[in-house]
């Protein structure tokens, strides 16, 4: 008897162990969870800067600087990122150089910071910081000669000053500062002979000094001046070693400077002589050297070659979009240059040899996308070929900041670094899945799909070896389900439609990341003229349900058609699933703000409506059809104006048409009500409201004691933070006792505040979130020296007297009163503060479906990680000693301080856990909370110059089986459990038979 | 770990001039240099599973919440040049560690004399070591196998009732009387609610 119920209890325990594993909850992710449900995407940026790194041998190194301020180290074969440096903003940097073939040296902040990173793994090796006068212009000169390999001097050039720096360890050779007003040093020129050095400087925009220098002591040997005719536009440009050219203030004249060991000698040349089309700036193109430069007007880019400095000759023009790179050293004699341009869908790619420019090296046709865009910039390289002949390849950088290597006609790689700077972020649903597509052909057959289970069986049980651990991992990442082109079940899967600085469009796929479409908006792109638009907004248009069902969804992006708010507005309209542009529309009014409204015409056209500058509000779409909707809801309809530089809140409302306008879409506005804060003590920092598409649950949150307290929800409620003038600084600017920081919450209809508290000895920055009826904002406590979160929730008092059952049942309840915000609200607020540890970069607050989930805080810190903190945290009915009744509610004994530290009896009711692992999203700048159709679960998109996207259960999967869950385990057990039975059955049996023998 | 973990921040505080050689008389002398030292032990980096013992590479030192920002060197060294009397920030964002920020107060009247404490527990940093908060850990740890977690799950539970009632009923019911059985079963006959088989029993007496 006994051995056969050994056997049955060994079995049973083994599916026992089998069965918790699979249970086991998690808040935080697992390692080998990673890129499961997230997917993370590094970018740098548009390139400004290129500099190749010229090694024989091993991997081939491209070093970049771009325009958000990124310094990275990039692979030359797959444009894969080695390392990168996310710098900040305001340490701009200007130049970037490579100095001994293994340090790249930058130059920040106009010129006094200068810093060497280790090339192969980008550590920073020193740091060295540079006098130099403020009045300069943050243009700059590394120069790193190379070729003398005994001193190795970095040359710096600010203002007045000029420093010579050991490349080697960052220690200042010499520095120099010039007594001469106004000067501003532009050029310097290592002699090849000896060790001297010129330095060409403008001092008052004609006077042009030239300074010789000892490159070993930074003695001056001579200084020369020359006066000119006319001003200076402060452009030159080297011609050659000894020649250099410089643009006059008006942009059309050229001076041939030729400096002389002991004098200064010019001659004017006429653009107009040369180049016949001079409408726009004209511009000189950084190319150097035996004695070829280019000339950049607006419709064409110039060749020119100097003689002497008698005058200038023009070998060749290339229309316009053209873009040519610097000069590349061949041989000692030679040196080759680049010239792109366009040919229809195609783009050219010519090299050159400054020797001989009539005559070319490569003619090659590549094919580019056209969603790029023009041709910016382009950035020479070359190599050898196997017969010892010379290849050349290019960095390409396009007008939609994509970065791409052209080798052979062909494109090598690209990079989409547009992505660096999103402006704007929505999602779209995607297409439902069509008749007749099985998803059973996913899932092959049972042996696999058992098979696979009984892999992952095995990783959780810590019995695979790495091969199969690899396999788990590849088989995961690979489950088609999450990448589907179709509407999911849960809502997982949707399109994430970012819109660049550049004024492309993307749609990314939530599942893995990657692009389904892409679309530079012609409206959106640079003029011939030189203005730059800029991207705005992007807002859902139409979101078809019942009635136009059939009709993909739309999106409208708006956008200024140039960099001054006053720019006329330009709007487009997109298709959803595929990217094409339906509609354009350039407006003949600005875009000031841009209010999205919660109402629909009878196509599902969201309205929209635009203030511009002369608050007036044009009403988009243009139909009769919107017209009839919204003069249903103008009376409702109430906008507010936040004025920073005036420190104004404004609050309108919406009268029929404008007086001197035919224009039936387009309204005027009259005040309503207007706050002045007191520009002496207080300046606004911050505005926040609840986002528009919110939706809460509850409108009453039960307390502990059974009693009811009923949520201030209106959607009109704004936040506003003022801080003291002498407070609107960095920290350490300020004491103490002149700091103070303001936090009001009005009603955004009729101006009242509603509530209004001082934190003294407090400062900015401030961030803030606004959910359901409480703000969370973050600021610094300058008493404290410490961050500092506060909350304030508010609740309705007047309809506290609702808690009475026979009232309710009596109907004598204001429940079902029409709420008007002309009431005077009777509010309760309630706030607290604790101090935080952190300097924070974003705040957001999770959104779910219906709003039943609990909240968390999404925190972007100042690691560039996004930390989600659960809102009871930050709950200002947190008491040191909480109640029986209160824990039981889950009140969490009140603490001076946040704990960034998960505490070990918390994490069982709340999860607190970097939503972004062990990545980081460098330059965080965004955090977008998309509810999925999940009531549990929310997508979460963190931009920055990285991206990183997420799925997160504030409350833990209650509502779904987690992806770890196994079901082959499920049936394992059953079967286990019906063998069980049918065991047992088998023994009673027998035991019955033998008793009945006995 | 967080032992074997020894971070130093050693500030030594210099109120030099500005730039490395004072003959080039810097615009404005009242600038004060913030000079620390950020040290992670290269064999609990490894350790960690971060991989690189150039673990400083990504360490960025932040001056009143991102005025300024320097990168530490492979030493650990970092320094901020030309910052002005009065109190400011240090932070730390290192990926995997948690570095409490420090508050660090030059006096104006006394120049050299600068003062740094902790936030996070007000320590105040003399000669000045920084002992590392902790260890950032991104990820849940699995498990480790437990007979109780197994019990506690809604299988496991199953099982376990199933187990019972395997074992253990037929235990019970051995442990029983038999006479005592016998009563039992007598009393459910002689019961006043006439059970079903009681009803049979009747008609067929």
């Amino acid at each position: 008897m006994a051995p056969p119920r050994h056997l049955l209890l060994l079995l049973l325990l083994g599916f026992l162990a089998a069965a918790s594993l699979a249970f086991t909850l998690t808040a935080a992710v697992y390692e080998d969870q990673v890129g499961l449900a997230d997917w993370h995407q590094k970018y740098i940026g548009k390139v400004k800067q290129a500099v190749y790194h010229s090694q024989k041998s091993g991997r081939r190194r491209v070093v970049v600087l771009t325009e958000e301020n990124v310094i990275a180290s990039l692979d030359l074969r797959s444009g894969d990122i080695f390392w990168r440096h996310v710098i900040e903003k305001n340490d701009p940097v200007d130049e970037l150089s490579l100095s001994l073939g293994k340090y790249v040296v930058t130059l920040s902040s106009g010129g006094s910071i200068l810093r060497a990173w280790n090339l192969p793994d980008g550590q920073m090796i020193w740091e060295t910081n540079l006098q130099v006068s403020k009045s300069s212009k943050p243009l700059l000169h590394v120069l790193s000669n190379n070729k003398v390999a005994k001193d190795n001097l970095v040359f710096v050039l600010a203002g007045r000053w000029i420093y010579a720096v050991s490349s080697i360890d960052g220690v200042i050779s010499w520095g120099k500062e010039f007594s001469l007003d106004g000067l501003d040093l532009k050029q310097i020129i290592k002699s090849p002979e000896n060790d001297i050095v010129y330095a060409v400087g403008l001092a008052g925009s004609s006077k042009l000094n030239l300074y010789q220098l000892n490159a070993k002591t930074g003695e001056t040997v001579k200084h020369i001046q020359e006066s000119f005719p006319i001003a200076l536009c402060g452009e030159t440009i080297l011609g050659s070693h000894n020649v250099l050219v410089a643009l006059d203030e008006t942009r059309s004249d050229l001076f041939l400077i030729e400096l002389k060991g002991e004098s200064i000698s010019y001659n004017k040349v006429h653009i107009s002589d040369l180049v016949q089309d001079l409408s726009g700036t004209v511009k000189l193109l950084p190319l150097m050297s035996n004695g070829v430069i280019a000339l950049q007007a607006s419709s064409t880019v110039s060749l020119l070659k100097l003689k002497g400095i008698d005058g200038l000759e023009v070998i060749q023009s290339f229309e316009q979009p053209a873009a040519v790179s610097d000069a590349l050293t061949i041989t000692e004699k030679d040196e080759a240059f680049a010239v792109v341009q366009h040919t229809g869908s195609e783009i050219e790619f010519v090299v050159k040899f400054t020797s001989d420019v009539t005559g070319e090296v490569i003619r090659e046709k590549i094919n580019i996308d056209q969603h790029r865009g023009n041709i910016q910039k382009v950035f020479l390289n070359n190599y050898i070929r196997t017969d010892k002949s010379h290849g050349f390849r290019a960095l390409v950088v396009m007008e939609d900041h994509s970065l791409l290597l052209v080798q052979q006609g062909e494109v090598v790689w690209s990079r989409e670094d547009g992505l660096a700077s999103i402006v704007d972020v929505t999602t779209s649903e995607l297409p439902i899945e069509k008749d007749g597509v099985s998803v059973a052909n996913v899932e092959h057959n049972l042996f696999e799909w058992l098979k696979g289970h009984m892999l992952k069986l095995k990783g959780t049980l810590m019995l695979a070896n790495a091969d199969e651990l690899a396999a788990i991992q590849a088989m995961r990442l690979k489950s088609s389900e999450k990448n589907k082109m179709t509407r999911d079940h849960n809502g997982f899967r949707k399109l994430l439609i970012v819109l660049t600085k550049a004024g492309k469009v993307i749609a990314l796929h939530t599942g893995d990341g990657r692009i389904i479409w892409s679309n530079l908006l012609q409206s959106l792109r640079s003029s011939k003229s030189g203005e730059m638009p800029s991207a705005l907004r992007i807002c859902q248009w139409q979101v078809p349900h019942h009635r136009v069902m059939h009709e993909n969804p739309s999106i409208l992006i708006i956008g200024r058609s140039g960099a001054d708010s006053a720019a006329p507005g330009v709007l487009s309209v997109l298709d959803s699933y595929s990217g094409e542009e339906l509609n354009s529309l350039k407006l003949d009014h600005s875009v000031v703000q841009i209010i999205p409204l919660t109402v629909k015409d009878s196509s599902e056209h969201r309205l929209q409506l635009i203030v511009d500058s002369h608050s007036r509000a044009h009403l988009y779409p243009r139909s009769p059809d919107a017209m009839n909707v919204f003069l249903h809801e103008m009376p409702n309809t109430y906008l507010y104006t936040v004025d920073i530089e005036t420190n104004v809140i404004r609050g309108h409302s919406l009268q029929k048409s404008c007086d001197n306008s035919a224009d039936e879409y387009c309204f005027s506005t009259k005040e309503l009500w207007s706050i002045v804060f007191p520009s002496d003590t207080e300046r606004i920092a911050i505005s926040e409201t609840r986002k528009m598409n919110e939706v809460v649950h509850a409108q009453a949150k039960i307390i502990a004691d059974q009693d009811v307290m009923y949520k201030y929800l209106s959607k009109n409620l704004v936040f506003v933070a003022t801080v003291s003038p002498k407070a609107s600084g960095e920290i350490g600017s300020a004491a103490p006792e002149e700091a103070w920081l303001v936090a009001y919450l009005i009603d955004a209809v009729t101006g009242r505040i509603l509530h209004r508290v001082t934190h003294h000895g407090a400062q900015g920055p401030v961030h803030a979130v606004v959910s359901e009826n409480w703000v969370v904002y973050h600021y610094f406590n300058l008493r404290a020296h410490r961050f500092e979160m506060a909350v304030i929730e508010i609740y309705d008092q007047s309809r506290a007297d609702n808690k009475d059952v026979m009232k309710l049942i009596l109907g004598k309840h204001n429940l079902s009163a029409p709420i008007t915000s002309y009431s005077r609200p009777e509010v309760m607020v309630k706030s607290q503060s604790y101090f935080f540890t952190f300097s924070v970069k974003a705040i957001a607050a999770t959104q779910t479906a219906k709003g039943i989930t609990s909240k968390q805080l999404l925190i972007g810190t100042i690691g560039d990680q996004v930390l989600a903190l659960d809102k009871r945290f930050v709950d200002p009915r947190r008491s040191v000693n909480p109640t029986q009744q209160e824990k039981e509610e889950g009140i969490i004994p009140l603490t001076d301080a946040l704990p960034i530290i998960p505490t070990t009896h918390f994490t069982i009711f709340l999860s607190q856990s970097y939503l972004t692992h062990s990545l980081q999203v460098e330059a965080l700048r965004g955090i977008v909370s998309i509810p999925s159709k999940l009531e549990s679960t929310t997508l979460v998109f963190t931009y920055g110059v990285d991206l990183f996207y997420t799925q997160l259960a504030p409350s833990r999967t209650y509502d779904s089986l987690t992806d770890e869950f196994s079901y082959a385990l499920l049936l394992i057990t059953i079967a286990a459990l019906v063998a069980a039975i049918v065991v047992t059955w088998i023994w009673s049996e027998k035991k019955e038979l033998r008793d009945k023998w006995r | 770990m967080a032992a074997r973990l020894l971070l130093l921040v050693l500030f030594a505080v210099v109120a030099a001039r500005v730039g490395a050689a004072a003959a080039y008389q810097p615009g404005s002398a009242e600038g004060h240099t913030i000079a620390g030292r950020i040290k992670i032990d290269a064999a609990s980096a490894i350790a960690k599973g971060f991989g690189l013992p150039a673990k400083t590479s990504n360490t960025k030192v932040i001056l009143n919440g991102g005025q300024r920002v320097t990168f530490a060197r492979p030493d650990g060294y970092f320094a901020f040049h030309n910052v002005p009397a009065g109190t400011h920030l240090i932070e730390v964002s290192s990926l995997g560690y948690l570095f409490s920020p420090v508050r660090v107060d030059i006096s104006a009247r006394n120049p050299g004399h600068i003062q740094a404490a902790l936030t996070e527990n007000r320590r105040v940093l003399n000669e000045l070591v920084l002992e590392p908060l902790r260890e950032e850990q991104y990820y849940e740890k699995r498990e480790p196998f437990s007979i109780m977690s197994l019990l506690k799950s809604p299988m496991g539970m199953m099982l376990g009732f199933m187990v019972i009632m395997v074992f253990v009923m037929p235990k019970m019911m051995e442990n029983i009387d038999p006479e005592e059985i016998k009563q039992a079963q007598e009393q459910m006959r002689n019961s006043p609610v006439p059970s079903f088989s009681g009803l049979l029993a009747r008609a067929n007496s």
